[in-house]
């Protein structure tokens, strides 16, 4: 079994026994406390957006997105993540096969090379492209020569995203392929299929809610982004401002209404993805008990 | 693994797409990066990482993280336990709930956060009575911090949580241990590897980042100023190769962040008998 961590589900639930557990009065307690700081922490940030975006009035809210600035960054944002999210996509199915079906050197300096974006700070994620396509950066002079704007206009928004977005797919989808192995597509291969034959009528039914999984983090995290496309940005308002980007100058304007309704838009998308993954976990697991029940061998 | 030969196609395509796109979107800007830093020269550099306003946002950063990274680890075992052995009402929707950092965006959790611990609003206006302030202070900073690295220890404490043993648990009790003793003494060694691989996660995550906290932390050098922050604060004044410099230092220290983790998963792995 897969030993990497992730909460992608690879085991079925186990059930406690009653020699094994505390008082109620320590469980209790302890529900209480977690519930305490699940609260505090979790569900009144939650609350407060609400509250606030609807404060000055349901028309205001609404209001809120007729602002043009405002409908352009709602715009981008989506725009944005439909560029980067599918890039990721064919990227993390390319890498996964890569990784899980055949034995080369340098796997684990690749695998620790696509985690990377996971652990530098989104910052970074900016920074870099401006040190590359910036004006001052090493790219810099041939682009100014030939016309061509990346750092502060779209191009440089949808790099950064896809940085820091890069690895959702990828790891959602290596455990996954690495626990399932590949008997089946090298019983299709011998059989005569070809490679895209194999992918779409074995991998890709066996992988779909994996892949799922990794898409729906990896579009949430590429319209919520903030640090990295904050610093590519220039924040030209109407022109490169995503959702986040505009919550931020509403708020800094002291419009605080305004800045909580779009700012609700997000949280509702946040709310949405955690639906939909705990969706997919559960149709994951489902298939995976399956799995186990049809074959009676090893996991 | 014996060489062979593959049975199965995509080898080439697979891997020169994964490591061209891999050199694009990552690699070949990282060495930008790397290139820029070494163009300064070493004295540059180093007075660039060691200016006291760049030392100071240090130990912001890092202070505060690990801060985070342990009241997390305190609640996150508690959260996870919680979750994994007790069944009550809305438990599945806790369990969802834990997510929460990860999904939402941190600019949406910073002004969140901020409204409520303003001083003039809900625990603000409870708490500045008492003399407390918590927004564009230290403790705002932990408090985004706390949030963003919540969901770390929860996580990989509760696979382990679900593939202990209940037997050991038998065996203690049958030897006469309390129910403190028994969490005590075996059940929170075999946890303790993991609780630390998700401190170190969280920590990791809490040292670079960004958006949640800059509303909260008020910004103010020497005091809650943030190295993040202070990258972007150079990069506006267009000094490019003190980024660099800083960007440099971040991503060491990120670097030592990952292989701290990776050797404590390996440990974790071990000890559990699965590697």
């Amino acid at each position: 079994m897969a030993g990497a961590v992730s909460n992608f589900p690879v085991a079925p639930v186990a059930r406690a026994r009653r020699a094994t557990t505390e008082s109620s009065v320590v469980k209790v307690i302890l529900i209480g406390i977690v519930l305490v700081f699940f609260g505090l922490f979790l569900a009144l940030p939650l609350f407060v957006i609400f509250q606030q975006a609807f404060s000055a009035g349901v028309s205001a809210y609404f209001a809120a997105f007729e602002d043009s600035a405002t409908q352009h960054a709602i715009y981008l944002t989506l725009l944005v993540a439909a560029i980067a999210v599918p890039l990721n996509t064919i990227f993390g199915l390319a890498a996964a096969w890569a990784i899980t079906r055949f034995h080369f050197r340098g796997k684990s300096l690749l695998t620790s090379l696509i985690d990377l974006p996971l652990w530098v700070s989104p910052v970074i994620g900016g920074l870099i492209y401006v040190l590359l396509y910036g004006r001052q950066g090493w790219l810099g002079p041939w682009l100014m020569d030939n016309d061509i704007q990346i750092i502060f206009a779209v191009p440089g928004m949808v790099l950064a995203t896809t940085f820091v977005t890069f690895p959702f797919v990828a790891r959602g989808l290596i455990p996954l392929m690495q626990a399932q192995g590949h008997a089946e597509e090298e019983a299709a291969s011998t059989l005569g299929a070809n490679g895209w034959q194999i992918f779409l009528r074995i991998t890709l039914p066996k992988i779909k809610w994996g892949l799922l999984y990794g898409v729906i983090l990896c579009n949430a995290r590429a319209m919520g982004e903030f640090g990295a496309v904050s610093v590519v940005s220039g924040h030209i308002r109407g022109q490169t401002n995503t959702m986040p980007l505009q919550i931020e100058i509403l708020y800094n304007e002291y419009q605080f209404a305004p800045a909580f309704a779009v700012a609700s838009l997000l949280s509702i998308l946040a709310l949405l993805t955690l639906v939909l993954k705990s969706l997919v976990e559960w149709q994951a697991e489902k298939q995976l008990r399956e799995g186990a029940n049809a074959t009676t061998s090893h996991p | 693994m014996a060489r062979r030969k593959h049975v199965l196609p995509g080898f080439g395509l697979t891997m020169g797409y994964t490591w061209i796109y891999l050199g694009i979107i990552v690699l070949l800007p990282f060495a930008g990066l790397i290139l820029k830093t070494s163009t300064a020269g070493w004295s540059e550099f180093w007075r660039t990482i060691t200016e006291p306003r760049v030392v100071a946002s240090y130990k912001v950063s890092f202070g505060i993280s690990a801060m985070a990274a342990a009241i997390n680890s305190v609640f996150g075992v508690m959260a996870a336990w919680v979750l994994t052995r007790y069944r009550f009402p809305g438990r599945k929707l806790l369990d969802a709930m834990t997510d929460l950092p990860f999904a939402l965006p941190t600019a949406v959790a910073g002004i969140a956060l901020t409204t409520l611990y303003a001083p003039n609003e809900w625990f603000g206006k409870l708490l500045t009575p008492l003399g407390i302030k918590v927004a564009f202070t230290d403790l705002g900073i932990l408090i985004a911090l706390t949030f963003i690295g919540l969901p770390f220890v929860v996580r990989t404490v509760q696979p382990v949580i679900l593939q202990l043993s209940t037997d050991v648990e038998e065996a203690a009790a049958c030897l006469g241990a309390n129910r403190f003793q028994t969490f005590r003494r075996v059940i929170l060694p075999s946890l303790f590897p993991s609780i630390l691989t998700g401190a170190t996660l969280a920590f990791g995550r809490a040292v670079g980042e960004y958006g949640s906290v800059i509303f909260i932390a008020g910004n103010l050098p020497f005091k809650t100023e943030i190295t993040p922050l202070l990258i972007v604060t150079k990069l506006e004044q267009y000094d490019y190769a003190g980024a660099a410099a800083l960007g440099f230092v971040m991503l060491a220290a990120s670097f030592g962040i990952v292989l701290v983790s990776n050797g404590l998963q390996a440990w974790d792995a071990r000890r559990r008998g699965i590697a």
